[in-house]
């Protein structure tokens, strides 16, 4: 009985996806397996390291703590999504990489997808902003001063481009 | 994959959920945000043989004032939902306060304030803070409803007077009484992980300056949210002193208090922290009794 597959319907940065799942598979691992979508990366699989954030809804959440099913009929974005297209990055994503905001890029999916909704709901944090909104990602590479370097740039870069 | 395998229910009404937990009671798990439950089954430390979604219930995620000025909130309300909602803040501040403390922004979207109160770890803040606010909770089941306190619901750790066929449907916190403040602070390694100490107080004083009414519970200190109903005691009935408020800290720190030691922390370094935070939010929590202009 609970290896029955059930049916869900998902949209993925725009493209419609419906497919069979086991109710165990966690959603992390049904956006890398089952769609390839190998962007959003899994570190320590219980909530603690923020890599596999992604927006639900433009919401950011940990996929590695949500079931597939759960995600039927709803709209998902992944860091494969956010670039407007692939030769134009996303203002944090050019902002990251001017910075020097990542290094090994593990944990870059997760903060990009964690840090632009807090950027529209802050269009010009504080450096302490910045540094709380990160506290639910790791990252063992930066010690983190570039990434806090690149969002602050990433939120001048976000204004100057709602100025113009 | 991670979890073992399970039955996956996804019932579309409170009806249709109470009916399942009748029929399979100790053999199900409820899903609510999933922020504690899904790590433990990723973990394989839990293997219910079925889990019920409560995800897709209507009518369970509901914030309201109640006809007494209270605040009222539907087990599923997301805890990000209470760091926006303005009726919260000015409702219940302490829980308004509380909330950037739990975890992080990527948690409280999904968690939810019954999942919390009902998974009950002694490190969360939400139960600490549920039980300072005097707040009571409905639990249903298919037989009927019954509504229980805050300080009577946690009986030890992870365990609480909730039967295997019931379920928490809704959270009631009583009006904010004038003259009354509130503080909250704990003290983690880093910001949002569990803490190593922390404490909600909400303190009444009256038109001449004496305390009416104490409430400090502890998070991270035994076993439950503990309640430190002796230090209040010091505080009842007089005007706050340095004197009494280092009376408090004392009492409540090597008295009241029940930490164990971990890793991070020894015992007695956690009632020091409690101790420091006694002084510290009730301090902060005296300030805030006095109407400030907002």
């Amino acid at each position: 009985m609970s290896n029955v597959k059930l049916p869900i319907e998902v949209t993925v940065n725009g493209e419609r996806f419906n497919r069979q799942v086991e109710p165990r598979l966690l959603l992390s691992d049904f956006l890398r397996h089952e769609l390839r979508l190998t962007g959003t990366h899994v570190g320590c699989e219980h909530g603690v390291c923020g890599a596999c954030t992604i927006l639900v809804e433009g919401e950011p959440i940990r996929s590695c703590l949500m079931l597939a099913v759960q995600a039927d009929g709803l709209n998902l974005t992944t860091v494969e999504g956010l670039a407007l297209d692939p030769q134009t990055l996303h203002p944090l994503q050019e902002a990251f990489w001017e910075a020097h905001g990542l290094q090994c890029g593990f944990c870059t999916a997760g903060i990009l997808t964690t840090l632009i909704p807090f950027l529209e709901s802050h269009p010009s944090p504080s450096e302490n902003e910045v540094r709380l909104a990160l506290s639910g990602n790791l990252c063992r590479c930066t010690g983190y001063q570039h990434i806090v370097d690149a969002v602050l740039l990433a939120a001048t870069k976000m204004q100057d481009s709602d100025r113009s | 994959m991670k979890p073992a395998p399970f039955e996956y229910l996804a019932p579309r009404s409170l009806d249709e959920v109470l009916s399942l937990l009748s029929q399979h009671g100790d053999d199900a798990k409820l899903l609510a945000g999933g922020q504690s439950l899904i790590p433990v089954l990723n973990f394989r430390l839990a293997r219910p043989a079925i889990l019920i979604d409560i995800n897709r219930v209507p009518g369970i995620d509901v914030v309201h004032e109640t006809e007494e000025g209270g605040l009222s909130l539907g087990a599923m309300v997301r805890q990000s939902r209470l760091e926006n909602d303005p009726a919260v803040a000015r409702l219940a501040p302490l829980l308004r306060g509380v909330i950037p403390f739990v975890a992080h922004p990527q948690i409280r979207n999904r968690g939810t304030v019954g999942g919390s109160l009902a998974h009950a770890d002694p490190a969360a803040e939400l139960p600490a803070v549920a039980t300072a606010l005097d707040a009571r909770f409905l639990l249903s089941s298919a037989t009927g409803n019954r509504w229980i306190a805050a300080k009577d619901f946690y009986i030890g750790l992870f365990s609480t007077q909730m039967q295997p066929q019931e379920t928490l449907v809704e959270i009631e916190f009583p009006a904010w009484t004038p003259g009354t403040g509130w503080a909250f602070q704990e003290i983690a390694r880093r910001h949002g992980d569990f803490a190593q100490a922390g404490l909600a107080a909400v303190i009444s004083i009256n038109g001449s300056g004496v305390c009416t009414r104490a409430k400090l519970v502890f998070l991270s200190a035994g076993d439950t949210p503990v309640e430190a109903t002796r230090a209040a005691q010091v505080i009842e009935g007089n005007s706050p002193t340095p004197e009494i408020i280092a009376e408090m800290a004392e009492i409540a720190a090597m008295e009241e208090v029940e930490p164990s030691g971990d890793i991070h922390s020894t015992v007695e370094f956690k009632r020091h922290l409690c101790k420091v935070l006694t002084k510290r939010v009730v301090e902060t929590a005296i300030q805030r009794t006095s109407p400030i202009p907002n």
